[in-house]
């Protein structure tokens, strides 16, 4: 069982913006190949951060609007979030140690 | 120690991989993500022999994997960040730790080359893209530009008009580098409109591409083309910085190797994208794989006294 939430446009503000700990977001889709490459260092970090860091990923097929909000144009793109702000942003696949180091700042 | 480390886990470091766990070597491929290289970037391949209809990127690596792991090739997901070529045993230092391997294969690939202009860095992620199955469907309706004149770019601007409502090919010269089909595809799609002899100098918008500045190479006329997106073709930067320095690249940084894939250090061997070579396909890929992992092979059998 994985420890990555998966969060909706309707879950997005609660989850997300309202949550207690930082979180990140991955922007994927099913047919973005370079999103499954980067998929398993995320379930990887998901299970390191657990309690500390919320990792989520959203759809961006199923979920229109929050894609919107956040102009995403790319994916994979990772957006980090500290007391409902961005605080990061990541575009396109980066390796498990890039993504640890800026997991880090956000502790 | 391991016999044999592969570092990418493109079509031929998975197709070394495969040889290499079939000959009973003890091989570890390593991958900074998971499996997949270029290709996975590619909606579908229509070039690669033993698929009359075609199959997608991203299935095709998922069958090498597949292939690769029912021999035993092991995968890991690290990533290399310095190489000790000097001595017989090669060491390679990643983000997890410190590997020792008899011989080494690199199969880094290659990365689509930036074209270093104005706004581009900037508005990457805000409508500048090198990926267009994983960007184009946020361009449905809207207007977007394709630079570079070579098979990718074609086949990429092909891809988009499934999106966009517009889709311009700005390329240098006044004909293409890519394959006559994939030109006359083009030609045929009515959503495509060639932008010839120009280039572009700088990308328009803060927070979103407003549009492209271009000049006419020919003409030295200047121009602003309003476009929401654009995507980058214009070739490829070989993934080499680990063994610059260690082994002889060319000029563009391609590694040199001679057509048994060998390199000048003994024990190691280069294949895929990352080589000095003519033609960058998964075909072409896949025999060097081939080749690196059976020559690896016969150094192994040589250092181990050919028994």
């Amino acid at each position: 069982m994985s420890d990555l939430l998966h969060v909706t446009d309707a879950s997005f503000e609660k989850e997300i913006l309202q949550s207690e700990i930082p979180a990140v977001v991955d922007f994927w889709a099913e047919w973005c190949g370079p999103c499954k490459m980067v998929a398993p260092v995320l379930d990887e970090l998901a299970k390191e951060y657990k309690g500390k860091i919320k990792i989520a990923k959203l759809n961006v097929d199923e979920n229109r609007q929050t894609p919107g909000k956040f102009g995403i144009r790319n994916i994979p793109t990772l957006i980090f979030f500290k007391n409902g702000a961005v605080s990061q942003t990541i575009i396109g696949a980066h390796p498990k140690s890039h993504i640890d180091g800026e997991l880090k700042k956000l502790l | 120690m391991e016999d044999l480390v592969i570092i990418g886990g493109g079509p031929a470091g998975l197709t070394a991989g495969l040889y290499a766990s079939r000959a009973k070597l003890k091989t570890l491929l390593l991958e900074r993500l998971a499996p997949g290289g270029q290709i996975i970037t590619t909606d579908w391949v229509e070039n690669y022999p033993g698929f009359p209809d075609g199959i997608s990127g991203y299935d095709l690596v998922e069958k090498m994997k597949q292939q690769a792991e029912r021999f035993g090739l092991l995968i890991q997901s690290q990533e290399v960040q310095k190489l000790d070529l000097a001595k017989d045993k090669k060491v390679i230092l990643t983000d997890s730790g410190t590997i020792e391997a008899r011989a080494l294969i690199i199969a880094c690939g290659a990365a689509p080359q930036k074209l270093g202009i104005e706004g581009e860095g900037l508005l990457t992620g805000k409508g500048v893209s090198y990926c267009a199955t994983c960007d184009g469907p946020f361009f449905r309706d809207q207007t977007v530009a394709v630079i570079g004149g070579g098979d990718t770019a074609v086949e990429e601007a092909i891809y988009l008009t499934r999106f966009a409502s517009k889709v311009y090919i700005i390329h240098r010269r006044d004909r293409l580098r890519a394959i006559q089909l994939l030109q006359e595809r083009a030609g045929k799609e009515p959503k495509i409109e060639f932008i010839w002899d120009t280039v572009v100098s700088k990308i328009t918008g803060d927070t979103a591409v407003k549009g492209l500045e271009m000049k006419n190479v020919k003409t030295g006329n200047l121009s602003v083309l309003p476009v929401e997106g654009v995507f980058m073709f214009i070739g490829y930067v070989p993934n080499s910085d680990l063994v610059k320095g260690s082994l002889p690249l060319d000029d563009w940084g391609f590694i040199k190797t001679g057509n048994d894939m060998t390199t000048e250090i003994p024990g190691v061997f280069a294949a895929g994208d990352v080589r000095s070579k003519a033609l960058r396909q998964v075909a072409t890929a896949v025999g060097e794989g081939a080749t690196a992992a059976y020559m690896a092979e016969r150094y192994l059998e040589g250092i181990s006294g050919g028994s």
